[in-house]
């Protein structure tokens, strides 16, 4: 049986590892587009502050590991998927044959459509070059703008400030990191950066970026004009599908998939952040682009791909967790609430501290917090366990905080009651 | 290492915080909390000074084995000039406040001044600011602290403060912590309050390091060994908590019943241990819910009890409904029996109020026996007592009395000054069971002649804790001595006296000596510490605190005179038990003290007996 | 057979002796807060619950890392966090849905239980018997193991 994987990030190596579990004479490959060996973006923040070394990104650490599992690792770029031939083509021509094909083709940012987007003090940071370009535009004193205050956007942050540049950063939601924060929680990010230094301008978009040879000014939508040194661009990223043109397989803001990861073509697999596959909390399906839903859609897929489809998945819980200058956040599932719920929540604006908790009945269904690190996966355990809060609902409501004494809570007390 | 190095000072009137190093010549001649803050305390204050002044201060302290691995780590004492004696006074205290302090990187918080508006000490590690307390003041210990946790929104910190009691100046008010441990004794609340310092609120990361942990570790380890086997440490106190002394010390005939009428209390069996463990039939609960160890400790002595939901006492009060902490010896026979009370769920009831407004148990127990005397005597009427019928033995009357001391009302005001001033106020000097102005705890000295003498010259007012001889008069430990020779108590006493400050010094618990001895605490002390800490020298850093207390006191104005015991104990017998017809028979006794003490026949340490310990 | 650790609730008298080991063992110093055993505390300590992490089959933890910074020990069975490999981008403490991973601060990488390589410090210091490394049929670990069970039924 031959398994060929598009793609070389976390969720194409979870599900090829996995593969190898499951199916010791399975015949794997993989196909990564990058020159370097698969590495991980979410170690890119780190490489940018000087925390570890480009081998600190890569996914797996020893260099013999994809040959040692006998997974076949080549470089190149998937250009076209075949489904009813099953094969998939590669840049240079190539024709490469599948038994079955998983879909891990990652996703891409979105340049904003603003002009002066090409000059070279205008840096993505998504691969590991943009990062390595950007360190040498990053002088300390330097000026930077960056433009976007997403996932990404708030954890780079930090390297810009350890690397003493001056920086804004713009952003077009309402508040720093909309589709993970709600508004108090924003707030408290919002405040927290500019207390460090930072000019945060919110609810407003770059409308140009002008170039002279000196500098960049960045002209916002708002009437504001931020020279700069340099500009970074993370305003969001998009499911990589231009290859999937014209192969019949469905896509919605990502490939679409079913409780068994697979598209609607037999055989054909997607798996991460190109994935829009089963959400969790609303039964629907999303887009997640968030590391534990890559590697769990990975696991899954190549469950389902050696067995047949016998591993319905009840879909991925949607979870964050961001450092922001060492503020950190995090939120999970529908942290905005649900039709006919209940909240519980707690602000203290003076400690940058918030939790908000959301109830369907006396279940826990989402969360958002600010300021805490400790024993956060509790509230995965509870989001995804159901689990019956009881009494314990009340004294959350009470104080938010005293998560890990209603998680170990309505542990003994489920444990007492068999 | 072991120790911090670093000391706080907030100095409340200029509303600042300031660290400086931890003086470790002294530290080194008086190692920690008990010994190190009251040498702070000598140098830095003027004994004759009006305790509850500005001029007074008051200072947290741990020691240097607070928050190691050593056993029974969490201690920590409350030090400064009691309000209660006006002698020197230290409140030791347990739960989980002072290992957080330390592990916050601090020796000690030294107090000074007194602060226009009420404060709380916020400390995060080597961050502490002075905040403002306006809207906790009038608020609970309980109210407090849980209101403190929710602002700081970390449910790790730990909290010591005061209560009703504390901000009213009730003389025998107690500071404390983790809602139910409390530097109890001698008033260290009430100078917390008179400075409008209302809590202190602490949360620590930094890690305590030790001079040699391996040895630590393998020092502590035999030591928890020891402990584990010992009937006392291994099981009774584990199982029964302190209060498996109330059968046993009614038995001997030294349970001063009804403020010293009696040495035997018929209802002692009601409010014991073993009653605590037996099912009620009211709800078919018992009172003891279960045992709780402070930070550190093998022994988990601490009682978790709920009251009775059905009693008169907390019917309609949710606040009391919960499981709290529960009654130790001390409480129950002070609330108890020097009351002539056996309802064991009102007892409870009042231990939670004086947990909860910041009371010490036996101070008021006995205050309140002593006021049941006075009205008795007719001293006092139900005009005095605001239409209370103030018997023996009247459960009601007492709860009132309980409530009223806890909120600074009524007749509690006069309660809340403590026995002594209260029966002089009523010319009945005599009825008072105090010595230097504290109340005597739960054990009659006519029934164990050592505690006589103990009460007599304890540095702090009457004490048990500051020489234990129950533990050989009565439990055997080291050795069985008759709790009705006076032969050979002087010796005894002075060896526990020195033991004792050595361990309020270290940062452990005094009742691992139930089954440690100096030689398997210095140890640890030794392996924790930098320097040679042999236990020649522990023994006798502990003589040197005990001499540094006694100046103190005799530069306050005490003498001689001071190391002496109630009439009653003196002259009128026991009339029931083992003890009966016997009186404590003190003067057999203090001569001998004085003269092993190295002190003149006036009780003051000879200049020899100074020097010999650096003084 | 990996041995597992077991902890009895009714045992446990919450006075953090295995913290305080714990906490010597992951930094060398006696510091509670950086235990990666944990007592939590209900009724002012009538009841007090020890936990950390089970060494769970499914290692969410591991799974998720996106450098491959935990890893099995083979000798123990206990996935055990590389401080040198770890970036400290927090995303296992939250895959964990036991709480049991979690950041810190001052290292600036994760911290989990890793059995201390088949010593674990808790026990020895454990003066009850809350806490015993036992051989994973025992009834204790079935115990555990259905307490693992309601936390975390992430089976797909």
């Amino acid at each position: 049986m031959h398994y060929v994987i598009a793609g070389a990030g976390p969720a194409a190596i979870a599900a090829a590892e996995h593969l190898r579990e499951l199916d010791a004479s399975a015949q794997v490959t993989l196909i990564g587009a990058q020159a370097q060996p698969p590495y991980s973006r979410m170690a890119i923040p780190y490489f940018l502050t000087g925390k570890v070394s480009e081998e600190g990104t890569y996914l797996r650490r020893s260099q013999d590991h994809y040959e040692a599992h006998g997974l076949n690792l080549i470089h190149g770029e998937v250009t076209a998927v075949d489904p009813k031939g099953r094969s998939v083509t590669l840049g240079d021509g190539q024709k490469i044959k599948y038994d079955k094909l998983l879909l891990a083709t990652g996703a891409e940012p979105i340049i904003p459509p603003v002009s002066g987007m090409e000059d070279p003090r205008v840096q993505q940071c998504w691969h590991l070059e943009d990062a390595e370009r950007i360190i040498e535009l990053a002088k300390p004193g330097a000026r930077a703008v960056q433009v976007g205050a997403g996932f990404i956007g708030c954890i780079i942050l930090e390297s810009w400030v350890l690397r003493e540049v001056n920086l804004t950063v713009v952003e077009m939601g309402p508040r720093m990191v909309p589709r993970m924060l709600g508004e108090k929680a924003g707030g408290l990010l919002q405040s927290w950066c500019e207390a460090k230094g930072v000019t945060v301008h919110t609810n407003t978009q770059v409308k140009a970026i002008e170039s002279t040879p000196d500098e960049l000014q960045v002209v916002l939508e708002n009437g504001e004009t931020c020279p700069a040194d340099v500009v970074i661009v993370s305003t969001g990223v998009k499911p990589r599908l231009h290859y999937l043109e014209g192969c019949d397989i469905d896509i919605d803001q990502g490939i679409v998939v079913d409780a068994h990861m697979q598209t609607n073509q037999p055989d054909v697999y997607a798996a991460g952040d190109c994935a829009q596959g089963l959400d969790f909390s609303t039964g629907e399906t999303a887009v997640h682009a968030v590391q534990p839903t890559a590697t769990e859609h990975g696991r899954i897929a190549a469950a389902n791909m050696v067995g047949n489809n016998n591993l319905p998945y009840k879909g991925s819980l949607n979870m964050n967790i961001l450092d922001t200058l060492g503020l950190v956040t995090c939120s999970f599932g529908a942290w905005e609430g649900v039709a006919g719920g209940d909240s519980a929540e707690m602000y203290n604006p003076d400690n940058h501290q918030y939790v908000n908790l959301q109830f369907k009945d006396d279940v826990l269904v989402g969360a958002n917090s600010v300021g805490y690190h400790e024993h956060l996966g509790v509230l995965r355990g509870l989001i995804e366990t159901q689990i019956p809060l009881g009494e314990w609902k009340d004294r959350l409501k009470d104080n938010p905080v005293n998560l890990v004494e209603a998680y170990q809570g309505v542990n003994q007390a489920a444990l007492q009651n068999g | 290492m072991s120790w911090t190095g670093n000391v706080l000072r907030v100095n409340l009137s200029a509303g600042t915080c300031t660290t400086e190093p931890t003086n470790m010549e002294w530290a080194h001649d008086y190692m920690g909390q008990r010994g190190l803050a009251t040498k702070y305390l000598v140098e830095e204050t003027d004994p004759k000074v009006d305790p509850l002044s500005p001029d007074n201060k008051m200072i947290f302290a741990t020691g240097p084995l607070t928050g190691t691995i050593a056993p029974t780590s969490g201690r920590w004492s409350v030090v400064c000039k009691g309000p209660l004696t006006g002698a020197i006074a230290c409140s030791n205290s347990g739960g989980f406040f002072g290992a957080e302090l330390k592990n916050a990187g601090w020796d000690m918080v030294i107090f000074e001044g007194k602060s226009d508006s009420p404060v709380y000490l916020d400390i995060t590690n080597d961050q502490a600011e002075l905040k403002d307390a306006s809207d906790l003041w009038g608020k609970s210990v309980w109210e407090t602290e849980t209101a403190l946790r929710d602002r700081r929104g970390d449910p790790d910190v730990r909290v010591a403060s005061i209560g009703l009691a504390g901000e009213n100046g009730a003389l025998y008010a107690a500071v404390v912590n983790d809602m139910d441990r409390a530097a109890g004794r001698s008033g260290v609340g009430a100078v917390m309050g008179s400075k409008h310092l209302k809590a202190v609120v602490v949360r620590g990361t930094v890690g305590v390091k030790v001079a040699d942990p391996m040895a630590l570790m393998k020092t502590s380890n035999a030591a928890k060994e020891i402990l584990a086997e010992n009937a006392v440490t291994g099981e009774g106190l584990p199982t029964h908590g302190t209060q498996v002394l109330m059968n046993v010390i009614n038995e001997v005939g030294a349970l001063p019943t009804r403020n010293g009428h009696d040495v035997q209390f018929d209802g002692a069996h009601d409010i014991s241990a073993e009653a605590m463990a037996e099912v009620r039939e009211s709800d078919g609960q018992a009172n003891l819910v279960s045992n709780h160890a402070c930070f550190g400790c093998p022994i988990s002595c601490a009682r978790r009890s709920k009251i009775d939901p059905t009693h008169f006492t907390v019917k309609d009060k949710p606040q009391y409904q919960h499981v709290s902490g529960g009654l130790e010896y001390e409480a129950a026979w002070a609330l108890g029996a020097a009351n002539g009370i056996n309802d064991l769920e009102a007892l409870t009831y009042a231990n939670f109020v004086c947990n909860e407004q910041g009371l010490d148990p036996i101070s008021l127990g006995a205050t309140i026996g002593a006021a049941m005397d006075l009205y008795k005597e007719g001293a006092i009427t139900q005009e005095d007592t605001g239409g209370v019928a103030l018997e023996f033995g009247n459960t009601e009357a007492f709860v009132a009395m309980v409530e009223a001391t806890a909120r600074g009302e009524g007749f509690g005001k006069e309660i809340g000054q403590g026995s002594k001033r209260l029966c002089e106020k009523y010319g009945h000097p005599e009825l008072s069971m105090t010595v230097k102005g504290q109340e005597f705890p739960a054990y009659d000295p006519r029934g164990i002649q050592g505690m006589g003498l103990t009460y007599a010259t304890s540095n702090r007012g009457a004490c048990h804790l500051r020489s234990y001889t129950v533990a050989s008069e009565v439990l055997g430990i080291p050795e069985k001595t008759d709790p009705l020779v006076t032969d050979g108590k002087a010796g005894l006493v002075k060896a526990f006296q020195d033991a004792t400050a050595a361990v309020d010094s270290s940062g452990t618990c005094v009742f691992t000596t139930f089954a440690l001895s100096g030689e398997d605490i210095a140890p640890m002390v030794d392996a924790a510490c930098e320097g040679d800490w042999s236990l020649e020298r522990f023994v006798e850093v502990g003589e040197r605190i005990w001499n540094m207390e006694r100046q103190y006191n005799i530069a306050a104005g005490f003498t001689a005179a001071d190391d002496n015991l109630p009439e009653r104990l003196l002259k009128d017998a026991a009339k029931t038990g083992p003890a009966e017809g016997h009186v404590n028979r003190l003067d057999e006794m203090l001569p001998e003290y004085y003269e092993l003490r190295g002190w003149d026949t006036s009780g003051v340490p000879t200049s020899e007996t100074l020097s010999r310990l650096g003084l | 057979m990996h041995k597992a650790l077991v902890m009895e609730v009714d045992a446990c008298t919450g006075c953090h002796q295995c913290e305080l080991m714990c906490s010597y063992g992951k930094v060398g110093a006696f510091n509670t807060a950086k235990s990666v055993m944990d007592i939590t505390i209900y009724d002012g300590g009538a009841i007090n619950v020890p936990s950390t992490c089970t060494q769970c089959q499914e290692a969410w933890c591991m799974v998720v890392c996106p450098v491959q910074a935990i890893t099995v020990n083979p000798a123990t069975g206990a996935k055990e966090v590389s401080a040198e490999a770890c970036v400290g981008c927090k995303v296992c403490t939250i895959a964990c849905p036991f709480g049991a991973i979690n950041y810190d601060p001052d290292s600036g990488v994760v911290t989990k239980c890793d059995l201390c390589g088949g010593e674990p410090m808790c026990v020895e210091a454990c003066p009850t018997t809350a806490l015993a490394y036992v051989a994973e049929d025992s009834t204790g670990y079935d115990k555990m193991r259905r307490s693992a069970t309601l936390a975390a039924g992430l089976e797909a």
